[in-house]
This record gives C-alpha cells, structure tokens and sequence, in this order.
C-alpha cells in the first residue's frame, strides 16, 4: 500500500530560527497517527505547511501522488485535506449550521448570477449543501444548536462543530490540532468516540497534535515526538511511554501516563 | 536635459524624498506593531505646521521655540488620538480601526478648516534654511541640504533608539508576535503610545521642513503627501524603519525626475505614486527591505 | 430537518414573497401619486435618497458582508457618470462642449440611448474595480483602503487633465435630466433584489466567512481572492450605475463633484445603521437624505433664542466625523447590527400575527 501523504524532511526556517527540521513522514490511508512534543516543539507548524498556511523552506509533501508544497489552503482542502485549529477559528458571528455550510461552498460549480437568479442547477447544489451540513450536525450531535450563532456555543461544542466543519469538505485526510485541549473527562471519552466513529464511517486518514495522554494512548496506532523541531523519537504508544529522551522532552510539562 | 538641470531636479528629488521619507516612518512603524494604516498622519503634519505656524506668528517665539514646541504639541496629539480614538477598538475587528482612523482624519482636516479657515497661510523661513548658495552651476537653497541632512540624523537616532533599547526591543518584538510578548510582561499599551509618539514626532520635523520648502500651509496639505508616503512605507518594505526612508527617497527622486522628463505629465504628478503602489503589490509586496508578515 | 417543517418553510417563504411584492406595488403606487402631486424638493429628496440607497447597499456589499474596506465609491461614482455622460450626450453638445480640445473619436460619433449607457457605465467601472482589486487581493485586503483612496485621487487627476475625453475643469453640462423616480427607485429595487439574493446564497456564506476569519474559510475551501474580487467588483458595477443616473439627475457633472466627502458619507451611513446589514445601509440611507438637509441649516447662519449665529462653512463635517468616530467607540453595530428585515420577525410582534400565520406551526 502506498502512502496517501508523503512529507519529506520539511523545513521551516523564520529568519535565524528553525521551528521545524527535516520532518519525514508517510502516513498510509486509513492510519491513525499523533504527533506529540512539548509546547513550541513545531506541530502546529508541520500541519501550518501540510494545509499550505506557510510556505516550507525546504523539503517535500506529496498527497495521493500529487506534490503540494506552496499550494493555497484552499486548494489543498480542494484536494481532500482539512484541518481543525489549535485556536478555535469558527465564524462566530455565523450559525452554528452556516459555520458548517460554508465548507459546502467551494463545491457549488454554478455561477453567482445562478445563484442570484435561483436556476434549478444553483437550487440542487444548495440543498445538497444544507442536507449534508444537517447530517454532519448530525454525526456530532450538534443538530438542536444549528440555528445558534457559533459564538455563543459552550468550548467543548465548538470543537466539536470545528470537526464537522471540517468533515464537511470530504476530506480524505484530517489534520485535528489538539481537538481535546480544555475538555473535561468526559468530554474526552466523548470525543475519541467522535474520532473513532468518524474514520470508520467516511473512511478517514487521521493525523492528531495532542497533549491529553488519554487520547493518544487510547486512539493514535503510532506516534512522532517532536521537540524544538526535531523528531526526536517514533513508534507505538507502548514504546514512546518508555523512551528516555521522550520523557525528558516533556520533564516540567505532564508527565507520560 | 543638460547636467545643470539634472542636478538642479535631483537635489529637488532627494530633498523631497527625505520628507517623504519622514512621514513614511510613522506608517510604517504603526502598521508594523498594531497592522493599522493611520489615515489620520499626514494630518497629524498638518497639524504640526499650524502650531509651528501660529508658535512663530502668534505668540512671536523665536522660530526655533515655535519649532520645538510644535515638535512637543504634535508628539502629544499623535498619543491622544491613539488612546482617545485607537486604542477603544484595538479588540474589534480591524476594519473598526481603520474606519477610525478615517474619521480622525477627517475631523482634523475639517476641524482645521473651521477654525483656521481655509485660505493658506503664508509660513516662515528662517534664513538659515532660505539662504541660497551656488555649486559650479547650480544653485542650492539651504532647506534641500538641511532636509536630508536632518532626515538621515533622525533615522540614525531612531534606529538606534529601535535596536538598542528596552523599549525600542519590545516594540520590534510586539511587531513579530503581539501574543507572546504580552504575555513576558510587556505593557503592550504604553509601548504603543511610545510608537505613536516617535511617528509622530518625526512627522513633526518632515511637516516643519515641508511648509519651509511649500510655504502654503493650509488644512488639507497633508492629504496628498501622506497618501505618498504611506506607498514610500509600503515601497520600503512595510514595518521596515529604514525602508520607509529609503522607499521615500526613491519615490521622491522618481517623482521629481518623471516630471522634469515629460513635462506633460505634470498634472499626473500624484497618480505616480499609485502606479508604483500598484506595481509594488504586483511584483514584490514585501518591498526593497522588507519581510513577509506572517498572520496567525 | 423532517417533511412537515419543509413544508411550513416553504409556504413561509412563499407567504414572505407575496408581502415583497404587495409593499412594492404600494410604494410603486406611492411614486406614481408623488410623480404628479408632489413638490420638486420632495421629488429631489427622493431621487436621492435612492441613489443613496444604492450606493449604501453595494457599498455595504464590500464593506459590511465582505469585511474589506474599500474607499473607492467616490471615484466609481464618477467613472460611472462620465461614461454613461459622454455617451447621451449628442456629437453637436459634445463639439460645442469641448471647446478647449475637441473631444477624441470614437466619442465624438457615439450617442446611445439612456439605459445602455448606464450598463456601460457600470461594466467600465467594475473593470476598473477588477484591476485595482486584482493586485491588492492577491497580496492583502489591508491595502484595499488606500489603494482605492489613491485609485479616487487619479481618477480626479484623470478626470482634470484628460481634456480629450473628460473636456477637463469645465466638466460636462446640459445633461438631460433622464432620472426620474421610476429610473432611481427601480434601481434601487433591483440593488437590494440582486444585493440580497446574493448575500442569501451560498456565495454570500462565503462572503461573510472570509469576514470573520479569512484563514479558516480558505481551510474550509473558499477561494479567498475570487470571493473578495466578487464582492468588489459587483460593488462597483452598481455604483457606477448610479453614478450613472446621479449625472442625469443633477444634469452637470466635473472633477470637482466627487470628492472623498461623498465617500466619508456613505461610509457613516452603513456604520450607522450597521456595517453587514442590508436594512441598515437602507435605513441609514434614508435617515441621511431627510437629516442632511437637517445638517445643512447648521452651515447657514441662524438665529436661536433671538443670538444670531454666524453660518460655519464645514462645521457638517466636523460634525459627521464627530458623529462617526463617536459610532465606532460606542456604539459599533449601528441600528441593525448585522440583522436583517424580515417578515417573519415583524409579522410575530404583530397583533395581525395570528392570522398571518397560516402554513403550520
């Protein structure tokens, strides 16, 4: 089986500093891989230039064969990568189903002057918009809030609805950066239920930045460790509990469970 | 065009472009740390020359007092509009402030109107600014060998008081990332003030020297100039101190020579500086000196 | 959402278009009354205030929808009316116009009727919109603002120097007066259909979206860039029509006309009634054309309480940008917010609501 998103030695230089070097990964359809570090170590950064909000100073990423490196985000996500934000970035101002809808958009081929008529093609394509915003309201469990405005939603459902936004542009990859950060534990065990279902239900490739060691124990089939942008181990959740430098890395921070 | 004549356009350029340059830094170094385009500068200018102005003909200071004064009294004005009018929407979102922005530039230019009228006012020069000399054939009023001169020492002083100092440190740093140096303890607020209070101050000195070089002072001579200046900033590289005086500079220069090359174009003198913005953000938006800003 | 509540929606909607259209025909009805019996300033205060209609809603298209400021209406209004001036005017006006430099072929020949020259006057300045925003989209929005501030300076530059095509100072008089309310109020109409129906649609969910977090749309799909060119040149069409009909009502156009005043007024008229609301660039509008004849008295001189006060030539000014930066600290979402009219909203609070509210609940 060939790899669905091949990183080769990604870089990425601001000025005098390195915030990610020589980053390598293959990540094979249907995987379920967590990249973890302590704050600053360069995630975020990593899934900035997959998603093609930075540029990369060096290296490669070839998604489903295709080489992506300093293409516009939305095109990427044209391609069949999505992401969610570390920072919760939803609309606020929108409703929570509109949040979900605007991921519907860049699908729609009619013209504006359709849609400003309202012809029958621009129609289809709109319905078909609402029906799947509705149904990924659905999947996690945020349909009786549809018609509120984003802002207003609790944290926990604002990731929440993060991830079906995000879902909603038919990925074939998610990048989810730190989806658990501030939930409580049962709102964790609720969203690695989430996790769990959505990568069996739409077939997902899954690659996840997380700090809460539930998650990544309890889901990731394999881990990266980065630490002041290097990659500084890999393997299985097993192994990583018990790598020296891993532990190290993360001394002053939490501790591995 | 003989050598003379060259020459004659040249000094012009350079000693225009040093104005230019001038206002530019306040854009670029307000733009750099809070990413707003302050309409309300080249007024600010204006500003300074009116209190210049009414320094020397109203309370008859010596001109270097009413210099002076008006220094201190547009350094002030710079800070008051920002914690009058900026710094209550420095949360929403950017089109908030800029849209006040507007509307200080407005009300200054208006304001100046309604009260001062709108007939221009005759400024002053000193002789060691008017004085006339001659080299070989051309011949040099003082004011285009001060400007410069002033210019180049006031961007030194500047980019010493930038890189050398606490404060200059932690303006550059807000510059880069707002977030994180709040949160090492910087007081985002006063080091704001501080760069509304520099900008403003070097605006001072490029609005004195300009109604010494176009001594019609009037409410809107801020206008034209400051659109200019801002494209200087943006030439330079914007959030780019140096930049925006090399960038005036160049803008000057081109200014001046375009004009005495084709002297048709004259009436188009102003439109030059939109056709470089827009070539700029064609070919290189990050400028001759500058760095992509990276928003999160 | 199940069948039953897809059916109450759809008689709702379909309840809410004949409200639409039954206002219409009273206000249509209205105009009619007022086109025979109403005097020449009322008319006047019409006319205007549905250019300013106009021009508030498209403006807020760009602005309030889209988030980006644009300062350029000044100067599309002006593109608008020298286009669509030069092409009414009959080649005899023209040669006797131009009497500095006679005016370039192929003007000189052309002369086409009303309504094609407001297409052209509209098409010519979303072309211009569309090689301005061009270059700024690609880089930023931020420098939407003076870009279009500097475009409004060269058009005005243009519009003095090019004696060929504009006759320079002198400007373009003896226009014939071809707005009239039927022309400014149907336009009017057609704006807010097109402006609404757009912001309804998913391209107007894109709009917005890259208002409220440009980079988290684009991570969702939108094209940023072809959203924002949108918004902006479909802004400027519309404020080129108007400028259009804003010639042929006022009958003389020069350089002098369009300065950035007009746009500062547009500007605190969505703010006030609420930068992303098409009923506030309405109302705002509406509020502006009856209180600025208001403002107006306060540059004349006056007497209060038997003291004479002297009239302040740009104490109107003064006074807006006063009233304009007071908005923005205070009270930032003007009188709509980002809400809009709808008939559901006033049919609830109606005591009538009841028998409107046929279609199931």
């Amino acid at each position: 089986m060939s790899s669905l998103l091949s990183i080769t030695k990604l870089t990425k230089e601001f000025g005098g500093l390195t915030a990610v070097n020589e980053f390598s990964l293959e990540l094979l359809p249907g995987e379920l891989v967590g990249l973890i570090g302590p704050n600053g170590a360069g995630k975020t950064t990593v899934f900035n230039m997959i998603t093609g909000n930075l540029v990369p100073t060096r290296g490669t990423i070839v998604f489903a064969g295709n080489p992506i490196n300093g293409e516009k985000s939305h095109r990427i996500t044209a391609r069949g990568i999505a992401r969610t934000f570390q920072n919760i970035r939803l609309f606020t101002d929108l409703t929570v189903l509109e949040n979900v809808m605007v991921s519907c958009h860049f699908r729609v081929r009619s013209s504006f002057l359709s849609a400003i008529l309202g012809l029958p093609g621009y129609q289809r394509e709109a319905k078909t918009g609402e029906e799947t915003s509705w149904e990924l309201l659905d999947v996690v469990g945020l349909t009786h809030l549809g018609r509120e405005k984003a802002g207003s939603l609790p944290y926990g459902q604002q990731r929440r609805l993060e991830i079906a936004r995000a879902l909603a542009t038919r990925p074939k990859v998610i990048l989810l950066d730190e989806p658990a950060a501030g939930m409580n534990p049962a709102e964790t065990e609720s969203l690695i239920e989430l996790i769990r279902r959505i990568r069996r239900e739409y077939g997902l490739t899954v690659l996840l930045i997380e700090h809460d060691m539930t998650v990544v124990m309890g889901i990731c089939e394999r881990l990266k460790v980065l630490d002041y942008g290097h990659t500084i181990a890999e393997g299985t959740p097993e192994e990583i509990q018990n790598n020296e430098r891993v532990i190290q890395a993360y001394l002053g921070e939490r501790r591995l469970a | 065009m003989d050598l003379q004549l060259f020459g004659q356009q040249l000094i012009n350029g350079i000693s225009l472009g040093a104005l230019y340059g001038l206002i530019a830094v306040g854009y670029t170094m307000v733009y750099g740390i809070i990413r707003l385009i302050n309409f309300a500068h080249g007024d600010i200018v204006m500003m300074s020359c009116y209190f210049a102005f009414f320094g020397y003909a109203l309370f008859n200071l010596p001109w270097w007092v009413a210099f002076l004064g008006a220094t201190a009294l547009t350094t002030l004005l710079g800070m008051l509009i920002d914690m009058g009018a900026y710094r209550p929407v420095r949360s929403a979102p950017r089109i908030s402030a800029l849209i006040t922005a507007i509307g200080v530039s407005f009300l200054l230019e208006n304001f100046a109107l309604v009260v001062w009228g709108g007939r221009p006012k005759a400024f002053f020069r000193p002789d060691i600014f008017g004085q006339v000399v001659t080299l070989g054939d051309v011949h040099i009023v003082l004011l285009s060998i001060w400007t410069p001169a002033i210019t180049i020492s006031l961007l030194l002083a500047l980019l010493y008081i930038i890189h050398r100092t606490k404060a200059g440190i932690a303006m550059r740093a807000l510059a880069r990332d707002m977030e994180t140096t709040r949160l090492m303890g910087v007081n985002v607020n006063r080091i704001i003030s501080l760069t509304f209070a520099l900008g403003s101050s070097m605006a001072a000195a490029g609005g004195m020297m300009w109604a010494m070089k176009y001594p019609q002072v009037n409410p809107f001579l801020g206008v034209i100039p400051g659109l200019k200046a801002f494209v200087a900033a943006v030439l330079g590289g914007i959030g780019n101190v140096a930049g925006a005086v090399v960038g005036g500079f160049v803008l000057g220069v081109a200014e001046i020579l375009l004009v005495a090359v084709a002297p048709a174009l004259a009436g188009y003198r102003d439109a030059i500086a939109f056709v470089v913005l827009i070539v700029i953000l064609l070919f290189r938006p990050t400028g001759i000196m500058g760095e992509p800003i990276v928003d999160k | 959402m199940n069948q039953e509540s897809r059916k109450s929606a759809h008689t709702h909607r379909w309840r809410n278009r004949l409200l639409t259209l039954v206002s219409l025909g009273v206000f249509a009805l209205y105009l009619l009354w007022a086109e025979h019996n109403a005097s020449d300033y009322v008319i006047r205060i019409l006319n205007n205030t549905a250019i300013f209609v106009t021009l508030a809603v498209s403006y807020n298209l760009i602005n309030g929808i889209t988030g980006q400021l644009s300062l350029g209406p000044n100067a599309f209004i002006a593109i608008g009316a020298y286009t669509s001036a030069l092409l009414t005017l009959s080649p005899a006006e023209k040669q006797l116009s131009f009497i500095i430099e006679p005016i370039i072929w192929p003007l000189s020949v052309i002369q086409i009727p009303f309504i094609w020259t407001l297409v052209a006057a509209g098409i010519v300045t979303a072309f211009f919109a569309f090689l301005m925003g061009f270059p700024v989209f690609r880089v930023r929005g931020d420098y939407l603002a003076i870009v279009t501030l500097g475009f409004g300076e060269v058009v005005r530059a243009v519009a003095n120097n090019l004696q060929t095509i504009t006759n320079g100072p002198l400007g373009l008089k003896g226009l014939r007066a071809y707005t009239n309310l039927w022309w400014s109020w149907g336009f009017a109409v057609f704006t807010v259909a097109v402006v609404v129906r757009l912001i309804k649609s998913s391209f107007g969910l894109a709009m917005k979206a890259t208002r409220e977090n440009e980079v988290a749309a684009e991570a969702m799909g939108v094209n940023a860039f072809r959203i924002n060119m949108l918004a902006f040149t479909l802004s400027a069409f519309f404020q080129g029509v108007a400028g259009g009909l804003l010639a042929h009502l006022i009958t003389t156009i020069s350089p002098t006309l369009f300065t950035f005043f007009f746009t500062f007024n547009l500007l605190t008229i969505i703010v006030a009634g609420g930068l992303g609301s098409t009923t506030g660039a309405v109302i705002g509008s509406v509020l502006f054309s009856f209180g600025g004849e208001w403002l107006r008295a306060v540059e004349e001189p006056m007497e209060i309480f038997g003291l004479d006060i002297p009239g302040v030539p740009g104490m109107r000014m003064v006074i807006f940008s006063i009233i304009l930066i007071f908005l923005m600290i205070f009270a930032r979402r003007g009188i709509m917010g980002r809400n809009e009219f709808s008939w559901d909203w006033l049919l609830e609070r109606s005591p009538l609501s009841r028998v409107f509210r046929g279609g199931g609940k």
